[in-house]
């Protein structure tokens, strides 16, 4: 399928989506008019497909510089009276949430989205933090969608709930929801409405103390009014078949839930609670009441587990709950029809007959990611490790962040020894600067810097910092795919935009030693390097060249690395010190897949015996 | 409908997601209902990708272990990697040619023996279809169209809930137009290649 499909007007269609996509389609049947992210899986084809098509659809979409600012675009449209829409991943959230509190306080006009997509088992993130705590933290409404074709539904929702009420919903997925692909039957597009009138209302907009105090008084008589829609909702349905035990679950683990149900044919009723806060004690007072065992399936934290037990606490009932905190389930990772299988047959007492599973003894090699062949960050690691080992640095630390480069972690280069967050690199240097007499080698990419790098930056200069920081600019945010950022002349509609220069960025900041480089030339990298090693306070290197996946895309590449196995001398060093996944070795000598190699020639100034060349 | 589980595996960069796609859409287009699960992100850059797609009355794309029907395997290390999700009445279609991961060299564990695989895979599966996927896609003129030669290769296992014209059709919506004179031959040699085993 194309992707425009998605645009297309349509009853009774049918499209094959995945959960993000259904995300966009949903959107557009709710007529929304803003629509901002930063990209972070699994969110990020959410902003992909919106960058296509957002043109065409007549909605306006950006990449913002981080979340925090997402948020605060949406809720600027929100309150101006357009149904806006922002979504990141989990942790995107975290970088949000100073205004995510305020924004729950003053409300919308316009409907208001705010979807987070978290990753339990971390696939492609540093936690697996869930989400639905910050449902109860700013006490917002949460809806949990299980499919693609309930999140298309269950957006169209959220903002009729969110107008209605004039509260911003939260909407959790998990990398599961997210990145399940599924039938979606369209439904009809609405046409959005894009210029809306923001009316002053400092009482309501504006939250100083006085305001807030009353403000906090409306949120709470908001969710109340929200609680006996839950209660009622239809999103929370009872799956009744007979028996005394009942499993409270909701999102992707209701999945596993009703297929082993199904399977096994297990007597078990199911709630599945869709609208999932307002927390609808009343719905589960009638579910549990009845019931002799409740068992509540959850990713990740035990959170309705424990509001199931509050519940059972306040009306004086006795009931046995199983779930994580007594140990019938994991209490951390996604999980699986296995897992939760296993945890119902505990509390079924059943022993059912097990599939016979075999797993190989044969030890295998891991497959880590890595880096990609002609990746220009790998030319950088390999420069500064030698720039490092030249000047006979020992003990030097190398703070990171996220991105492709944090794949730095891997041997040889082993350039990663501390991390926390988006732009955490530069701020965590600072520390290590004044904690330490040791050198520090600090690593950031293009679009990091711009979500988060810039006041840290700013601090390390004005606290008279000692390190090196190299930004690794491949001007892209490469890891999610390749959206642009500030530095490129582009937005996040394929239209032209002013680029905005790290080199004045850093010059701006303050910085008195900053330099740029092309990383691919390995002689003039290194040299650099060791020059700003040596420079007392912060140095900054700009490690300048496209991302392989790009430079691929734009042209063909020229040369191809050859090896000339007569003077290639054995010493493994491209094997060992570059470890482009383009070489190999094969009957105890190397070789070069042509089909791999992007030609980035880094090989051929490294190999010491020159035995290396470039093929057109 | 009783679902049919296919377990699909390989290395990022493939074309898994592209082929289970494929797939999905077909299954759609039939009138049957389909869920599919896959994974991006880190995982693309050179690590292992897999998708599972169910085909029938399902909820969750996931997969019970030892529940696949079909194990769709584009590198044979990655199969022996997804051989706990087969049983003795599964089929096994996999591509012979491996990609080394790319610090094996360091590697406390050698590439296990083509043969080790092939025979370990044999002996758990009703049976295994092993082709040279890159070579036939070489061969039919681009190795980028080795996703298709696995793909026919699976249409040709017994009990494959989709018959070829159905695949052919979806291959001809997701699939770039230049490139379909190349995919198209690369399918019908996986297909013909397993059909003969
Ligand atoms: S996607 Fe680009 S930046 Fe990331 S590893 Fe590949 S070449 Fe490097
Ligand atoms: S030129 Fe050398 S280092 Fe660069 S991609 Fe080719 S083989 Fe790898």
């Amino acid at each position: 399928m194309n992707i425009k499909e998605i645009l297309k007007e349509g009853k009774d269609e049918k499209l094959f989506l995945l959960g993000n996509e259904a995300t966009v389609r949903g959107a557009l049947e709710a007529g929304v008019a803003v629509a901002s992210t930063y990209p972070g899986t699994p969110s990020s084809e959410i902003g992909d497909v919106l960058s296509k098509i957002s043109p065409e659809a007549g909605l306006y979409f950006e990449f913002s510089t981080n979340e925090k600012v997402a948020l605060e675009v949406a809720a600027a449209a929100a309150a101006s009276g357009l149904r806006s829409f922002t979504f990141m991943k989990h942790v995107g959230l975290n970088v949000a949430s100073d205004s995510l509190m305020s924004v729950a306080y003053s409300g919308v006009n316009g409907g208001m989205v705010i979807l987070s997509a978290d990753d339990p088992s971390m696939f492609s993130s540093q936690n697996e933090q869930d989400n639905r705590h910050y449902a109860r933290l700013a006490n917002i409404p949460m809806i949990e969608p299980s499919n693609p074709q309930e999140i298309k539904d269950l957006m169209k929702y959220s903002f009729e709930i969110s107008e209605k009420f004039q509260l911003p919903i939260l909407m959790r997925t998990t990398t599961r929801v997210s990145h399940m692909r599924g039938m979606v039957e369209l439904g009809p597009i609405k046409e959005s409405k894009n210029k809306g009138f923001f009316r002053k209302d400092p009482g309501r907009f504006v939250p100083v103390p006085e305001t807030a105090r009353k403000m906090h008084g409306v949120l709470m008589e908001k969710m109340e009014k929200i609680e006996d829609l839950t209660n009622k909702s239809p999103l929370n349905r009872i799956f009744n078949r007979g028996g005394k035990i009942g499993v409270i679950t909701g999102g992707s683990a209701f999945n596993y839930v009703m297929d082993v149900v199904e399977e096994n044919d297990l007597k078990v009723n199911v709630l599945k609670l869709t609208f999932s806060y307002p927390f609808p004690e009343k719905l589960i007072f009638k579910f549990i009441k009845d019931l002799d065992r409740i068992v509540v399936v959850e990713e990740v934290d035990p959170v309705m587990e424990k509001e199931v037990l509050a519940v059972i606490g306040k009306y004086g009932l006795e009931k046995k709950v199983y779930g994580k905190l007594d140990g019938t389930l994991p209490m951390i990772y996604e999980y699986s029809p296995d897992i939760v299988l296993e945890g119902l047959e505990t509390v079924l007492d059943l022993n059912l007959q097990k599939k016979e599973v075999y797993r190989t003894e044969i030890p295998l090699p891991n497959r880590p990611p890595t880096l990609c062949p002609g990746c220009p960050h790998r030319a950088a690691y390999y420069s500064i490790k030698k720039a490092v080992n030249n000047l006979g640095l020992e003990n030097v630390i190398y703070p990171t962040d996220i991105g492709c480069y944090t794949l730095g972690i891997e041997s040889p280069y082993q350039a990663a020894d501390y991390l926390l967050s988006m732009g955490s690199s530069i701020g965590t240097s600072c520390g290590f600067s004044k904690a330490t007499d040791q050198r520090i080698v600090s690593f950031i990419g293009d679009s990091t810097f711009f979500h988060a790098g810039i006041p840290a930056l700013i601090n390390a200069v004005h606290n008279k910092n000692r390190f090196l920081l190299v930004i690794l600019d491949n001007s892209t945010t490469a890891m999610t795919g390749g959206q642009p950022h500030p530095g490129l002349p582009v937005d996040g509609m394929g239209g032209e935009a002013p680029q905005i220069s790290i080199e004045e960025l850093v010059k701006a900041a303050g910085v008195q030693f900053s330099k740029t480089v092309n990383p691919l030339n390995l002689t003039r990298t290194q040299g650099i390097f060791e020059e700003a090693l040596q420079y007392d306070g912060v140095a900054v290197v700009i490690s300048k060249y496209p991302c392989m996946l790009i430079k691929s895309r734009e042209k063909r590449k020229t040369v191809t690395a050859d090896i000339d196995l007569d003077k290639c001398e054995n010493c493994l060093e491209c094997l060992k010190d570059l470890t482009c996944p383009a070489i190999y070795e094969e009957d105890g000598s190397v070789n070069i897949d042509p089909m791999y190699c992007r030609g980035c020639t880094v090989c051929i100034q490294m190999c010491p015996e020159k035995a290396i060349s470039a093929k057109k | 409908m009783k679902p049919y589980n296919i377990y699909i595996s390989g290395v990022g960069g493939q074309g898994i997601i592209k082929t289970s796609t494929v797939i999905g859409e077909a299954a759609m287009k039939n009138g049957m209902p389909v869920v599919m699960s896959e994974i991006h992100g880190m995982a693309q850059r050179g690590g292992v990708v897999s998708t599972q797609l169910k085909i029938g009355d399902a909820y969750s794309p996931i997969i019970q272990e030892g529940g696949a029907d079909l194990l769709l395997a584009f590198e044979p290390m990655e199969a022996l990697r997804a051989i706990s999700q087969i049983n003795r009445e599964s089929f096994v279609v996999t591509n012979t040619s491996s990609i080394m991961p790319f610090n094996i060299t360091a590697s406390e564990n050698p590439y296990p023996e083509l043969s080790v695989i092939l025979d370990e895979l044999q002996s758990h599966s009703k049976k295994l279809f092993a082709l040279d996927a890159e070579q036939i896609a070489k061969d039919a003129g681009h190795i980028l169209s080795l996703n298709m030669v696995m793909l026919g290769g699976a249409v040709a296992v017994p009990g494959f809930p989709l018959d070829r014209e159905v695949i052919m059709e979806s291959m001809r919506e997701n699939l770039p137009e230049k490139s379909m004179p190349v995919n198209l031959k690369a399918f019908e040699e996986g297909f013909r290649v397993c059909l003969e085993k």
